[in-house]
C-alpha cells in the first residue's frame, strides 16, 4: 500500500510571486512598526494623553505599552523565521547525527542540535526513549535535553533586541557550555541505574518519519505563520503579567534599589533559588529581566535569573519522572544549576 | 481502517484528534479512533515527534498537523 504524498498539494503551487509577496510585504510592514514604536507611544502617552514621562504613572503605563508592543513584534519576527529555518531539522535527523558518537564531541554536538531542532518538551519522554533506545548514550542525551530549552531562541532575540548582540551572543555561548558539560559530567556518573529499566528494554520497530522530509516552501510559511498565531496565543497571559509587573518596578522601584540591596555575592544564589521553581516563559521574564538590569541588577545576576527560568521547568521534571528515577532528576536539577550559579559569577565578574 | 493517534497528550495531540473526527465527519466514515499515550509504545513506533497518525499499523507522519485538505485525501485513499 502505498501512502500518498501529504504535502505536494495537487493543484499548481503558487507562483514564486504569489508565495513571496506577502512575505516581503510582511518583513516591511514589520520593519516600519517597529522602527516607529517609541516615537508613537512617546506621541501618544506624552503629547496626547498629556502623562509626565516624570511621573511614576507616566513612566509606568508608557512602558506597559511600549514594551508590549516592543515584544510582541520580537516575537512574532522571531518566531517566523525560526520556525521555517527549523522546518529543515527534526528530532529524527538529531538523533541520527548523534547516532555513535561517544561522550565529549557527541555532548556538544548534542548541545548545538538542542538549539536548532524543533522540541516541544510534551515530546521530552518519547524523545529520550528514541534515544536512549537508538544507542545514544544517556549523557549525550541529557545534553540535548537541558539546551533544548534553555538556549530559547525567543531568549536569544529578546536579549539581542533589549541588551545588544554581545549579551545574546554570552547567553548562547555559555548556554551551550552548561549543557556540553553538564551532560560530561552526567554521563561520566553512570546514572542508566536511575534510568527506568523499560527504556532500555523499548524495541524500536517500523521506519521512523522524518517531519522535516518533503516539505514544500509553502507548507514551511504556513508552518511558521500557525507557530507565530499558536505561541502569541500561549504567551500572551505570561507576557502581559511581566511585563505588569516590569512596568510597576520601572515606574515605583527607585533607581539603583537592586544595586544597592542584591548586588552583593548573594544575589546570584537567589536569583537561581527564585528562578528554578518559577515556571515562565523567556516571553514573560524578559520584561522583568530587563527592568530588573535597568534599575541596576547586575547582568550576571539577571542572565542566571533568566536561565533558571527557563532551563529547569516543574512540568517538564514532571513529565520526565515517568522515564527518570528522582534521584536521577535531583542530580540533573543540581548540575544545571550549579552551571547556571558559576555563569552568574562569571558575568558579575567580567562585565 | 484502523486509525491510532500517537501523543503523550499536548495540545497539538488533542488539536489533531479533533481534526481526525471532523475529516472523518465529512467523508461520512464512522470509525473510532485509538488514542496511544503511553511513551514506550510511541516510542516503540519509531516515533518521537508527537503528535502522530497512525494508519492500519502504518505512521503516515509525524510532527505536525497536516493540513485538512491532506488529511482528507490520506483518509479517502484508504
Amino acid at each position: 500500500m502505498s501512502t500518498p504524498t501529504l504535502t505536494s498539494t495537487e493543484p499548481a503551487p503558487r507562483s514564486n510571486v504569489r508565495r513571496w509577496a506577502p512575505v516581503a510585504a510582511g518583513a516591511v510592514l514589520w520593519w516600519a512598526l517597529y522602527h516607529w514604536n517609541l516615537p508613537f507611544w512617546n506621541w501618544v502617552m506624552y503629547d496626547v494623553a498629556g502623562l509626565d514621562p516624570e511621573s511614576h504613572w507616566g513612566s509606568g503605563v508608557h512602558f506597559f505599552f511600549y514594551d508590549v508592543s516592543k515584544i510582541l513584534l520580537l516575537l512574532s519576527g522571531v518566531i517566523f523565521l525560526v520556525t521555517v529555518l527549523r522546518s529543515f531539522m527534526s528530532v529524527e535527523r538529531t538523533r541520527a547525527l548523534l547516532g555513535g558518537r561517544r561522550q565529549g564531541v557527541g555532548n556538544a554536538a548534542a548541545a548545538g542540535l538542542g538549539v536548532v531542532t524543533p522540541f516541544c518538551s510534551c515530546s521530552a519522554v518519547p524523545v529520550f526513549m528514541g534515544f536512549v533506545a537508538a544507542g545514544v548514550p544517556l549523557g549525550v542525551t541529557l545534553s540535548f535535553l537541558i539546551a533544548s530549552p534553555m538556549v530559547n531562541e525567543i531568549a536569544i532575540v529578546l536579549l539581542f533586541g533589549l541588551f545588544g548582540w554581545q549579551i545574546a551572543a554570552l547567553y548562547i555561548g555559555f548556554g551551550l557550555i552548561i549543557a556540553t558539560f553538564a551532560g560530561i559530567l552526567l554521563g561520566r556518573m553512570n546514572l542508566e541505574r536511575w534510568v527506568e529499566p523499560f527504556v532500555f528494554e523499548t524495541k524500536l520497530r517500523g521506519k521512523p518519519i522524518d517531519p522535516s522530509r518533503g516539505l514544500s516552501w509553502d507548507d514551511r510559511l504556513t508552518m511558521a505563520r500557525e507557530e507565530v498565531v499558536s505561541i502569541i496565543r500561549k504567551v500572551w497571559p505570561y507576557l502581559l503579567v511581566g511585563i505588569g509587573v516590569g512596568a510597576a518596578i520601572h515606574g515605583w522601584a527607585p533607581a539603583d534599589w537592586f544595586a544597592a540591596h542584591a548586588g552583593g555575592p548573594l544575589g546570584v544564589p537567589i536569583a537561581v533559588v527564585i528562578g528554578v521553581p518559577l515556571y515562565s516563559n523567556a516571553a514573560g521574564v524578559m520584561p522583568i529581566v530587563e527592568v530588573l538590569h535597568d534599575k541596576g541588577l547586575p547582568m550576571g545576576t539577571v542572565l542566571a535569573f533568566m536561565m533558571s527560568v527557563v532551563a529547569l521547568s516543574l512540568p517538564e521534571m514532571i513529565l520526565l519522572r515517568r522515564v527518570l528515577k528522582p534521584k536521577l532528576i535531583a542530580t540533573y536539577v543540581g548540575v544545571v544549576a550549579t552551571g547556571i550559579l558559576a555563569t552568574g559569577f562569571l558575568f558579575n565578574a567580567i562585565l | 481502517m484502523d486509525i491510532k493517534i500517537l501523543g503523550t497528550g499536548c495540545v497539538n495531540c488533542k488539536n489533531l484528534e479533533t481534526l481526525t473526527r471532523k475529516v472523518l465527519t465529512e467523508l461520512g466514515l464512522d470509525i473510532e479512533i485509538e488514542k496511544v499515550t503511553d511513551p514506550s509504545e510511541i516510542v516503540s513506533w519509531g516515533v518521537m515527534s508527537t503528535p502522530a497518525l497512525v494508519l492500519d499499523d502504518e505512521v503516515v507522519f509525524s510532527g505536525r498537523i497536516p493540513p485538512a485538505d491532506d488529511l482528507k485525501k490520506l483518509l479517502a485513499a484508504r
